[in-house]
């Protein structure tokens, strides 16, 4: 076990930034903490660094509880958001800052900055000032000063959050590798769910404090433990309604709620790869018109209206559109084949197997 | 000074050609008119009226104790721009506010109650004097008069860059095994020292001409303790105007000189900016 | 945090966020600025008016109403009175020039309006005397005609004028330029006139920083020592502004009488600040105002 919390929780005052969390991090591992903002996990982050301190509760590194560890003695590299390179000091200088201060000798230490250097790609560029850099050889730059005194885990802080959305994807496949390679414990901050679930081997989500779920992306994806999960990790079909008769109905459509007894409010969701369409109008049990088409790139987004007038999202390969001849304003068949009855009083509900339905179709409001 | 491109805001030849006319009557022509005096002298006299014995006396003097002045307001103007800036503590905004203070104060007022201060009976003379330190009618008295002159410099160039200073840096420092004292040395003052020079500069070129508040605490002894615009007004007293005239030109030239390197230098500070 | 801290490690605990000092270090720097700053402001302040007040209120008031004090305190406003209100026309059309519109030769001219402040106010004062003095360039035309600019109240204007300046103008024109042009094109295009959109709209965005260089102007207007001394003349009651008076006191060893004098511009000063202070208040209130008016328009939900 690299990185344990044991109850920790941060107080700002009277706000509670951090609530209770309880997890821990496997050596080697490559973990997300994701979460809208304010949602706790950039302080998380901080005290397991020591640049904040936790109100209560332990924090373990490798075993040894940190607690009383200063930042300086904890032996963990941090990346920063805007990287924070000292602009007084070249690139060298930079990544040998580290080292100089663990007292190591200048040939060794002029070997641990050349090796980074190549490793990182940053040949040449040596002599340089952080303002001579581009935006992803600053941060390249940021992670190589981290990594320069071996860490026992590398902490980054929204590591994508400052370069442009071009760079972002090269960034994140080449974060990916670097990982592979060097095997160091990293953990990283992000409040974009899709990049969390491609670069990480496991996430976990925070929101107002709180920690709602940990687990690997498909984990997380397909069995959220709760609606706030399930919301902000991938888009979900919901919709509200009540019990009757043993179904929840909204407009035509009607959901089985065995379980639920008659005027249970509840909360039915579902994602939109869940949503069945065809162009042969027998083939699913529902009606509707394909309203709109969005092209994300492999994958197309589309709108159904039913003739009650709820809206679906659904989520379709460019190929299978194409098979089936789908255009905007055609009409299809539809069919929801997996729902989750996610009850409606509190935001975490009990988690309801979402089973098959080959014939039950919900609706709901896209999200 | 031809407008570049077209500009639908009205009064632009009014406001120019009066503040032409104005800055020429008020500023360029008196400046003017004071250079081209010192063209009635010949060389041989010029260099002889600028590097007697006297005015060099009074060179040394300006100049030693404005840097004196100058780099203890580096110092200590650093270590109050860090304690205004950083910490908080009760009366903080009060001295804040009072930082400003002797760009408010005339300094004929300054040079009175300094000296005063300083005197062997004043409320600070009284504990210094019996330990040999003499603050009035002194060359100490002209250091701490031009101190209190340029003490604001340094302060408030020196509050802004550190209030925009990323502490992220700071930190990124302290994950790396930094302690405190070499984050300072290494890190934070490298990237200050630019505006501290820039301050440092401002309150020198202040000092090299203030008058006002010197001449009460300095004492005045001609060789001794004598500045270099006391002796500019001592020559106009004896009608010496050639005197005064050389000493101004010089003068002058030394001010130039000193705001076109801080111009450079705000210049090359600007290179650790993004 | 759990358990029980030795007194040994507190001051790691207390430094371990990586950015704070040591609280000794800490309260050690504090003690040596508010040292710094109390041998070198706040005693030379209390000073004053201690020194004013040492022979008693009753001398302070005499020294107060005594006639060339009276002259002396009238003279200052005169002078104050003719010169702020000249720099700050200046101030104005000068930021308008150098603000709203692109020239060549901009960066030129913002540098000679600063120039004064690098002039030693004794070589301010001198260029005047070789203007319009008896040696000067114009001296002899000015005495075949009777006027007199030396050792008489035009003279200590024009000196005024001088070391004040840049004040308005330097206050005036980064804020100008920061709220940049399209106010006064939105004005225009509504049909209002140059005048009217300069009054309406332009003087209202800049009002506090024209303040502000009004207020710095009017302190060293009212305070200027140098300069108005060499060309003054030193004649009481005639020519001497209040800092000149307060010399001439204290030469003539009369002390509680200078400091009574000097202890009026000290509380010149002190509004001086005050009023700086209240204006930095207003002006950053206004802004953290705009911004926060401007948050909902970016953000429609």
């Amino acid at each position: 076990m690299s990185i344990e919390l044991k109850s920790v929780s941060k107080k700002f005052g009277a706000v509670a930034a951090v609530n209770d969390v309880t997890f821990s991090v496997n050596e080697g591992e490559l973990l997300a903490l994701l979460g809208p903002s304010g949602g706790g996990k950039t302080t998380v982050l901080r005290m397991i660094a020591g640049l904040e301190l936790p109100t209560s509760g332990d924090i373990f590194i490798r075993g040894q509880r940190v607690n009383d560890l200063s930042v300086r003695q904890r032996n963990i590299g941090f990346v920063f958001q805007n990287y924070a390179l000292f602009k007084n000091m070249n690139v060298f200088k930079n990544i040998a800052f580290g080292v100089k201060i663990k007292k190591w000798k200048p040939a060794d230490i002029q070997a641990r900055v050349e090796e980074l250097v190549q490793l990182f790609g940053l040949e040449g560029l040596e002599k340089r000032y952080a303002h001579q850099l581009s935006g992803g050889q600053r941060q390249r730059v940021a992670i190589a000063r981290a990594l320069a005194p071996k860490p026992s885990v590398l902490l980054l802080d929204e590591p994508f959050g400052a370069v442009d959305a071009k760079i972002r994807q090269e960034l994140r496949e080449w974060l990916v590798t670097l990982h592979h390679e060097l095997n160091v414990t990293t953990i990283f901050v992000t409040h974009d769910q899709e990049e969390a679930m491609e670069v990480s081997n496991r996430i976990v989500i925070f929101s107002r404090g709180n920690l709602e779920q940990i687990g690997t992306p498909r984990e997380v994806y397909e069995q959220p433990r709760n609606e706030f999960v399930a919301r902000f990790v991938g888009v979900m079909n919901v919709l509200d309604t009540e019990v009757a008769g043993g179904l929840a109905r909204v407009g035509e459509l009607e959901f089985p709620a065995s379980g639920h007894p008659d005027g249970t409010k509840v909360r039915i969701g579902f994602r939109p790869y869940a949503v069945q369409i065809s162009s042969d109008l027998t083939a699913h049990r529902y009606r509707a018109v394909l309203r709109h088409t969005y092209f994300l790139g492999v994958l197309l987004r589309v709108e159904l209206e039913l003739p009650s007038g709820l809206i679906l999202r659904a989520r379709m390969s460019k190929e299978e559109y194409a098979q089936q001849g789908l255009a905007d304003g055609k009409p299809v068949s539809v069919n929801i084949r997996q729902y989750r009855i996610l009850g409606s009083d509190s935001e975490s509900l009990r988690p309801e197997v979402a089973t098959m339905y080959d014939t039950i179709v919900g609706a709901g409001e896209g999200i | 000074m031809a407008v570049k491109r077209f500009n639908p805001l009205p009064g632009f030849g009014l406001t120019m050609g009066y503040t032409i006319l104005y800055l020429c009557v008020i500023v360029l022509i008196p400046i003017a008119g004071l250079f081209l005096r010192v063209f009635d002298l010949s060389w041989a006299e010029f260099w002889r009226l600028a590097t007697n014995d006297r005015a060099l006396a009074a060179y040394k003097l300006t100049f030693g104790a404005s840097c004196i002045a100058a780099l203890v307001n580096a110092v200590f103007g650093t270590v109050v721009a860090w304690v205004l800036v950083r910490y908080s503590f009760p009366g903080k905004r009060f001295f804040d506010a009072l930082v400003d203070f002797p760009f408010a104060l005339p300094t004929a007022v300054a040079g009175i109650t300094l000296s005063n201060l300083f005197a062997a009976n004043g409320w600070l003379g009284r504990f210094l004097v019996p330990l040999g330190i003499e603050g009035a009618f002194t060359r100490l008295g002209v250091v701490i008069a031009l101190t209190f002159i340029g003490l604001p410099f340094v302060v408030r160039t020196l509050q802004p860059v550190l209030e925009n200073f990323e502490t992220e840096v700071e930190e990124a420092a302290a994950t790396l095994g930094a302690g405190r004292a070499r984050t300072f040395f290494t890190i934070v003052a490298p990237t200050l020292l630019p505006a501290i020079l820039t301050g440092f500069a401002l309150a020198f070129a202040r000092a090299i001409g203030e008058y006002g508040s010197v001449i009460f605490i300095a004492g005045n002894k001609p060789y001794h303790s004598e500045i270099a615009p006391l002796l500019i007004v001592i020559r106009l007293e004896e009608y010496d105007y050639a005197g005064a005239i050389t000493l101004a030109v010089v003068l002058l030239l030394f001010s130039f000189a000193l705001l076109i390197t801080i111009n450079l230098m705000e210049r090359w500070a600007s290179r650790f900016q993004n | 945090m759990a358990g029980y801290v030795s007194k040994k490690n507190q001051s790691t605990i207390q430094s371990r966020r990586g950015t704070e000092e040591s609280p000794r270090a800490k309260w050690l720097l504090i003690g040596v600025c508010g040292v710094f700053l109390a041998v070198f402001l706040l005693l030379p302040l209390a000073n004053v008016f201690a020194q004013a007040l040492v022979k008693g209120l009753d001398v302070y008031w005499a020294a107060l109403r005594e006639a060339d004090s009276v002259a002396a305190i009238k003279l200052t406003l005169l002078i104050a009175g003719i010169c702020v209100p000249l720099n700050t026309l200046f101030g104005v059309c000068a930021a308008w020039a150098v603000a709203k519109f692109e020239f060549r030769g901009k960066s030129l001219l913002i540098t000679l309006i600063d120039l004064p402040f690098s002039v030693s106010p004794v070589v301010a004062g001198l260029i005047y005397v070789l203007m319009f003095g008896l040696q000067g360039y114009l001296g002899p035309w000015l005495d075949a005609h009777d006027i007199k600019i030396i050792f008489a109240v035009p003279g200590i204007a024009l000196a005024t004028l001088f070391v004040t300046f840049p004040f308005v103008a330097r206050e005036l024109i980064p804020v100008m330029q920061a709220t940049g042009r399209e106010q006064e094109e939105a004005a225009l295009t509504l049909g209002a006139s140059g005048w009217t959109t300069f009054w309406h709209v332009t003087l209202p965005s800049v009002k506090w920083g024209l303040l502000y260089g009004v207020i710095l102007c009017n302190a060293r207007a009212m305070g200027e020592f140098g300069a108005v001394s060499v060309v003054s003349g030193h004649i009481a009651g005639v020519t001497n502004t209040m800092p000149l008076h307060v010399e001439k006191l204290y030469n003539e060893y009369q002390g509680a009488a200078a400091f009574a004098v000097a202890s009026l511009l000290a509380l010149l000063a002190l509004v001086t600040l005050g009023l700086k202070t209240l204006l930095e208040w207003k002006q950053a209130r206004e802004h953290a105002l705009a911004q926060r008016g401007a948050a909902p328009e970016t953000n429609p939900s």
